[in-house]
């Protein structure tokens, strides 16, 4: 019977911390005597996980011809567990006004907790709904007064600003804020998607184009990406409507 | 490592917890009760540090208690599930509790409810939960056998199924496990699990 030694490599953190607990699985075939032997190894590692990565997630907001589209994947995980796949990140504010949070889950709940009541608060004054250009240095102040102590999330906000000309910006988790006129991206599988919206995206796209662009953006980009998945959700918001829709892709 | 888990059922719902009180190597009791009632028509499974768990689940209980008692209705399951995160949720920058928590429910329009709520204080409806080690069995087992609306027998059977696997594949595994159920007519003990009773010694 033939004997082989096997040298495996260890495996490289930036593999492991993406696929949590990896098994080899090597198996030998001897040719002589017919037998076929499997082998199992099991690593556990421990890898050290940002506090950004803890529940995972992707979001992405585009521009398109009089209107927008905001779209998350729906995973809710801790760690390397997934819990639930239908978990909701992009939170109405107004008919107009939609801001996603990618992150820390608890922290993304508070954090909408807080701006509900800022702009319910903010409509009882004024008689009116927010500016999405409002809202967004709403947020940025909020997340910069807990400077030292920061809400673990990175916004992404979408709105039809005055003559419904649409609005996107997103900022970093201490309200720093960055506008775009094309699209902006947020979550575990941000590197991803701005790859894929880059190649993807065209200006002045009708809301039927641009449901189709940003959804193939983010299931591409969130494939790549073990913390965010299980589906998507999309937005498209024109001045008469507002369409969401449920994204089917690869359910792992 | 405490294993709570908890499912949906037609108009009911489950929870399931072990009931060893554990401190590092020494096993200090096997009957012990992780589930609180916390009214006539809630329960809330909890595991996670041992004094953490009996103070907190037991400042919720009484708060749920008060409310009724000001203004004369029960909160909803979804009610108590957000107090309950909120509560959490101020003490995660302070003083955090490290407790986690399957909330289950039973309101009169709504149905039967469970919400997963993490020890940092996160919350979600679900349909099936589980925390602990046993979590990794007991998520798998529901994902396989579990099916929207199942009887009382199917759900039991699945509960007893998801106990086996915790038992023979965790190798620190609880020996005993209580399941309480709640639908319209309350929350109540549904029965206990034991592969080990605590030897009764009578007093001298």
């Amino acid at each position: 019977m033939k004997t082989e030694e096997i040298s495996i490599p260890w495996a490289d953190t930036e593999l492991v911390s993406r696929t949590g607990l990896p098994k080899l699985l090597i198996s030998s075939y001897s040719n002589e005597s017919e037998e076929a032997r499997i082998f199992t190894f099991s690593i556990s590692v421990s890898v050290e996980m940002s506090i950004f990565e803890y529940n995972g997630s992707a979001l992405v907001a585009m521009v398109g011809k009089n209107c927008f589209a905001i779209a998350s994947d729906r995973r809710l995980g801790v760690q390397l567990q997934t819990i639930a796949t239908d978990f909701q990140k992009i939170y109405k504010i107004h008919d107009k006004l939609f801001i996603g949070l990618s992150g820390l889950a608890t922290d993304a709940q508070t954090l909408y907790q807080r701006l509900v009541f800022r702009h319910k608060l903010y409509q009882l004054r004024e008689e009116r709904d927010m500016k999405p250009e409002t809202f967004a240095s709403l947020v940025s102040a909020i997340l910069y007064e807990k400077r030292f102590g920061p809400y673990f999330c990175q916004p992404v906000i979408a709105g039809l600003g005055d003559e419904d000309k649409p609005f996107i910006c997103t900022m970093d988790s201490i309200g720093a804020k960055e506008l775009a006129k094309d699209f902006v991206v947020a979550g575990t599988a941000s590197e991803s998607l701005y790859g894929a919206c880059e190649s993807m995206f065209k200006p002045d796209m009708d809301a039927e184009e641009l449901f189709e662009t940003i959804s193939q953006a983010l299931l591409s980009s969130v494939d790549r990406d073990c913390l965010s998945g299980w589906g998507g959700h999309v937005y498209v918001v024109t001045p008469t409507e507002v369409t969401e829709r449920i994204l089917k892709g690869r359910m792992d | 490592m405490e294993s709570v888990f908890g499912l949906v059922g037609k108009d009911f719902a489950i929870v399931v917890a072990d009931s060893s009180a554990v401190h590092s190597i020494l096993v200090h009791k096997t009957n012990e009760d992780k589930i609180m009632l916390l009214d006539s028509h809630k329960l809330m499974g909890a595991s996670g540090e041992t004094g953490d768990r009996a103070q907190f689940t037991e400042y919720i209980q009484k708060n749920v208690a008060l409310y009724q008692f000001r203004n004369g209705i029960p909160l909803t399951t979804a009610a108590a599930a957000n107090f309950t995160r909120g509560e959490l949720a101020t003490a995660l920058r302070k003083n955090p509790y490290m407790v986690n928590i399957i909330l289950a429910g039973y309101d009169k329009d709504i149905g039967p409810s469970v919400y997963f709520i993490d020890y940092i204080a996160s919350l979600h409806k679900v349909d099936k939960a589980a925390f602990g080690y046993g979590s990794y069995f007991a998520l798998s087992m529901m994902d396989r056998h579990y099916r929207k609306d199942m009887t009382v027998e199917e759900a039991v059977d699945l509960v007893d199924k998801v106990i086996i696997e915790i038992r023979s594949r965790l190798v620190v595994a609880p020996p005993n496990f209580v399941i309480k159920i709640v639908d319209k007519d309350g929350a109540r003990e549904y029965a206990w699990r034991e592969s080990i009773k605590d030897a009764l010694v009578p007093a001298v």
